[in-house]
């Protein structure tokens, strides 16, 4: 393999500060002491944390999303593991669809599917509810949860689960005690990707957001079209903060390479 | 999914796996698709609202209106131009990226994708304070004396293109990398070492190997950038329009439901064209790659 040369490291130096610049800027100006959008030149304030303690519709925000998340993420890796079983398992007609189907959702358009969960909660009329509010965002991360359970479940040595059923032990018993703890590393992962899909979602969600079912990307996203101002900088350093913490977990759980690439 | 399944008898069993996510994907994907599509072709009228008949005016609108006419044109040049940029830095980053030594090599990668897991409204608002009059970029510029009058970036094309390549790059990143790894770099080291210039190895070697990867990564780049939301919509302004922006507008501040209905299902549409359209050319032109 060639090393890379001077002008190879400069360009790289240039990409990589593309990337961080607006990351990093977000983080600087969230500790200005001024009133107005501005980098901290006369001293670092923590003035714009304070103020996210008093911002009631953010704070409640949060909290939805967070309770979004975890709902959904965890319903999603419920329905994710049989499913994953199925298709890594069983050779069927309609195997193929079937995995088409469920990975679906990643193609088509978040703004597609934010208009059909309009449609479909006015004509249902369940508006506002925060429980269809979930299940549609199960919808949307499913597809990330699955990916990861399919993969560590693929390959898997079957041998202990066959000894475990000749042994007596019911189908369940042998997939809480032998599958579950051989594919974990694969759920928890999916579980994680899927709370964050579902906790960054905006272009699906702001279709059907009602004042109360207002996730913190949506509030964050209708403050920024009025006017941006140093609280929703501190809000996004808070998580930034949040989500490094994450990849640091999921990095020590499954491999942050295999999150992100997707490979088995 | 390649992987051959195992299990000589699959019976009933698969489909009791798989019954619960199957029938909430029925429940809260295929009914909802199916009602946009009916309401696509209803008629709307200012005051007596959503008209329950069966109609191909709202397409023929989008079709006819120059106002909608436009915001296609410009969201396909959008998409275009931010595949196009995308390719042109992101390839070379990644063929960087994989000359690089064991811990680099990890951290730069994770420093490249991780912005995909910070919501993008966080990372579109880093763009709109670096873009903004007496932001970063201006003043870097001023400073430089490069310019006097502040170059404006916030509401124009330009700064959604810069904004949409820095939030979509690490899809090209993935895809370009996911086709580096199967390289072997042995036959780059046999064609210098036969005397080939750099670039004509990287032309007669690399780039034919790595292209099924650039092209994927591409289409991915592309489907994203032609459907994005929050970027368009919080650096374009109300005047840059895109198809996502307009069909939000229709949704919730014009209410004719039926039209925007239409542009999602032409959104729709054109994205399973592209995508499926694509995959197919892709496979059948590259069966050889895939199958050695």
């Amino acid at each position: 393999m060639r090393k890379n040369g001077l002008l190879s490291l400069v360009y790289h130096a240039i990409f990589i500060a593309f990337i961080l610049a607006p990351l990093v800027v977000v983080v600087l100006v969230s500790f200005t002491g001024k009133g107005y959008i501005s980098l901290p030149t006369d001293g670092f304030s923590l003035r714009w944390f304070r103020a996210i303690g008093g911002a009631t519709e953010l704070v409640n925000a949060f909290w939805i999303s967070l309770w979004l998340g975890l709902a959904s993420a965890t319903v999603a890796v419920v329905l994710a593991v049989p499913a994953a079983l199925a298709l890594v398992r069983y050779r069927f007609p309609g195997r193929g669809v079937l995995a088409a189907f469920f990975m679906s959702p990643l193609m088509i358009p978040h703004v597609v599917l934010g208009v059909a969960f309009l449609r479909f909660f006015t004509t249902v009329g369940v508006s506002g509810s925060f429980a269809w509010l979930a299940l549609t965002h199960v919808v949307v991360v499913m597809p990330y949860a699955l990916r990861l359970v399919l993969a560590s479940a693929t390959g898997l040595d079957r041998d202990a689960e066959k000894a475990a059923l000749s042994l007596g032990a019911n189908r369940m018993t042998a997939f809480r005690r032998i599958v579950l703890p051989l594919i974990l590393p694969g759920v928890v992962g999916g579980w994680m990707l899927a709370f964050i899909q579902s906790f960054d979602e905006l272009t699906m969600t702001v279709f059907v957001a009602t004042p109360g079912t207002t996730t913190l990307p949506v509030a964050m996203y209708n403050q920024i079209a009025q006017t941006i101002d140093p609280l929703v900088a501190s809000v996004s350093t808070v998580l930034i903060a949040g989500t490094v913490v994450l990849m640091v977990l999921l990095d020590r759980l499954v491999g942050l390479d295999r999150v992100l690439i997707g490979k088995g | 999914m390649a992987e051959a399944a195992s299990g000589p008898r699959a019976g009933s069993a698969p489909w009791f796996l798989s019954a619960p996510a199957l029938l909430l994907f029925l429940g809260l994907l295929v009914i909802p698709l199916a009602l946009t599509a009916v309401l696509s072709f209803h008629s709307f009228d200012g005051t007596r609202g959503v008209l329950p008949d069966f109609t191909a005016r709202n397409y023929l609108e989008v079709f006819s209106d120059p106002y909608y006419y436009e915001i296609f044109l410009r969201t396909a040049g959008l998409a275009l131009a931010v595949t196009l940029l995308s390719v042109l830095f992101g390839v070379p980053e990644t063929i960087i990226l994989s000359r690089m030594k064991a811990p680099w090599r990890g951290i730069f990668l994770i420093v490249i994708l991780g912005p995909l897991l910070v919501s993008v409204v966080v990372r579109t608002l880093g763009w709109a304070i670096l873009m903004g009059n007496n932001g970063l970029i201006n003043a870097g510029l001023r400073a430089l004396g490069l310019t006097d009058e502040p170059v404006r970036l916030l509401f124009t094309m330009t700064g959604v293109v810069i904004a949409l390549t820095h939030v979509l790059m690490p899809f090209m990143v993935i895809s370009v990398w996911a086709s580096l790894q199967k390289l072997d770099p042995q036959v780059e080291n046999a064609g210098l070492s036969f005397g080939a210039a750099p670039f004509t190895v990287f032309r007669r070697v690399i780039l034919p190997q790595i292209l099924p990867g650039i092209l994927s990564g591409g289409i991915i780049v592309f489907a994203l950038a032609a459907s994005a939301f929050a970027t368009p919509a919080i650096l374009g302004g109300r005047r840059l329009k895109v198809v996502a922006t307009a069909a939000y507008d229709e949704f919730l501040s014009t209410l004719n439901w039926p039209l925007g209905a239409s542009i999602a299902i032409l959104l729709l549409v054109a994205n399973v064209i592209v995508i499926a359209g694509f995959n197919r050319w892709l496979e059948r032109r590259y069966a050889q790659v895939f199958e050695g």
